[in-house]
């Protein structure tokens, strides 16, 4: 680790204890950070899939995964550009849902998951089960915008933001973990902000 | 660091001498990282505008005036200076060498595509890319010789440009630019990234062929 910067003070002294080391607290501020550009999507063609290692293969339409029972979260979210927002509300339904009707077999390890635009990103199984993660369609009790996933993203908000896909469209139990798109390009395989875990490496 | 230039207002250009560096390829980041004698740190990344055969690293920074490291690395940082940097970064906004592009930059958005141009440069390859570029002023508009003399297009949104009025990329700027089997590369301001891949995917262009980098006062 290196010494002190010449001449750099800092200018937060007091840090937020919800603050993970390195990130800043952006405010009302929620920057749009993506790599492709933002699709179109109408939420009445929309639907979601859970398949791969589960029992029964299961897809969702807009309106069915509306008829599943309502999950919020409320709390912070952090992007590896070092930016977190505190407070955020969310509200869709939990992926331990979804995962209840799908039922992962034994070896289900992993979970890759796919958007709309091809944008994939992988998570460990238990980084979704147990009211860590959701799908979430509400942002502050109004839809969400399409430039932040909507209709529908994927929330996983104890890791770096960009575990949480937008535009969501599938989620695949494996038994073997399979690097996703910024995975592959860098950034590390897990990414929890509290272990500053950003590139591979970290 | 080894230079430190301020060409265009409210910016900085930073040349650094990095110790057992690993070529970058051109889009690729680095993370510059501060640290307060109390072991405070701050980091953000920035776009290198440098070519993998130049002896030296170059970042170029706009200054944020809420920016806790821009304002640092624009009114403090001296040459001889030594700063924590990590790099290079990021395996998808960066260009082969050999695929045709579509450069499109938004003011600072233009400096991964510098890196992009003296790469092409550097292998006699100059004829593989076009480039497009908005920016509010000349004046403000970073490398803008450099971008020039590479041919690239400079739309003024707040002033006139040689016959052309202030105003925004439009289609009609694009279109001559664009051809089948381009990889398309869009970098700026959240607002201007999306307009301008919206732009291209008015044209025809794929989806799949546009790759975006969007950064801002908060990215």
């Amino acid at each position: 680790m290196a010494g002190p910067t010449r001449g750099f003070l800092g200018r937060r002294r007091d840090r937020d204890p919800r603050l993970p080391p390195g990130q800043y607290d952006v405010g009302a501020d929620w920057p749009v950070l993506t790599a492709e550009p933002t699709p179109r999507i109408v939420p009445e063609t929309w639907s979601v899939t859970v398949d791969g290692r589960v029992g029964s293969p299961t897809t969702w339409t807009w309106a069915e995964v509306h008829r599943l029972p309502r999950s919020e979260y409320r709390g912070a979210i952090h992007c590896v550009t070092t930016w977190s927002r505190f407070d955020t509300w969310f509200a869709g339904v939990s992926v331990d849902t979804l995962l209840e009707a799908a039922r992962p077999t034994d070896e289900a390890r992993f979970v890759v998951a796919t958007s709309k635009t091809g944008y994939t990103t992988n998570l460990p199984l238990e980084h979704v089960l147990g009211g860590k993660a959701w799908l979430v369609w509400e942002h502050d009790g109004r839809p969400l915008p399409v430039e932040h996933g909507g209709p529908v993203r994927l929330l996983v908000p104890h890791l770096y933001f960009w575990k949480s896909a937008k535009w969501v469209t599938r989620l695949t139990l494996l038994t073997r973990d399979q690097p996703g798109f910024w995975e592959q390009n860098g950034y590390h395989d897990l990414g929890d902000p509290w272990r500053q875990q950003r590139y591979q490496g970290d | 660091m080894a230079g430190v230039r301020r060409p265009v207002p409210r910016s900085v250009q930073l040349r650094l001498d990095v110790a057992d560096r690993v070529d970058h390829l051109p889009g690729q980041h680095y993370v510059v990282r501060l640290t307060a004698p109390d072991g405070y740190t701050a980091q953000r990344s920035y776009s290198v505008a440098s070519a993998p055969g130049d002896p030296l690293v170059e970042l170029f920074v706009e200054r944020l005036d809420d920016g806790e490291v821009s304002t640092h690395l624009a009114d403090v940082v001296e040459p001889g200076d030594e700063l924590e940097v990590r790099g290079p970064i990021g395996g998808w906004f960066v260009w082969d060498g050999a695929t045709p592009a579509l450069l499109v930059a938004g003011g600072v958005g233009v400096v991964p595509f510098v890196s992009m141009v003296r790469t092409a440069a550097e292998l006699g390859r100059t004829d593989l890319l076009r480039v497009a570029v908005s920016t509010r002023t000349l004046a403000e508009l970073a490398y803008a010789d450099e971008l020039a003399a590479a041919g690239a297009l400079v739309v003024t949104t707040r002033e006139p440009h040689g016959i052309r009025p202030a105003g925004r990329l439009a289609p009609a700027d694009l279109v001559p630019l664009w051809e089948p089997g381009q990889t398309c590369y869009v970098c700026g301001s959240a607002a201007f990234a999306e307009a301008a891949s919206q732009l291209l995917l008015g044209l025809g262009v794929p989806a799949t062929s546009i790759r975006v980098e969007r950064f801002g006062p908060n990215g």
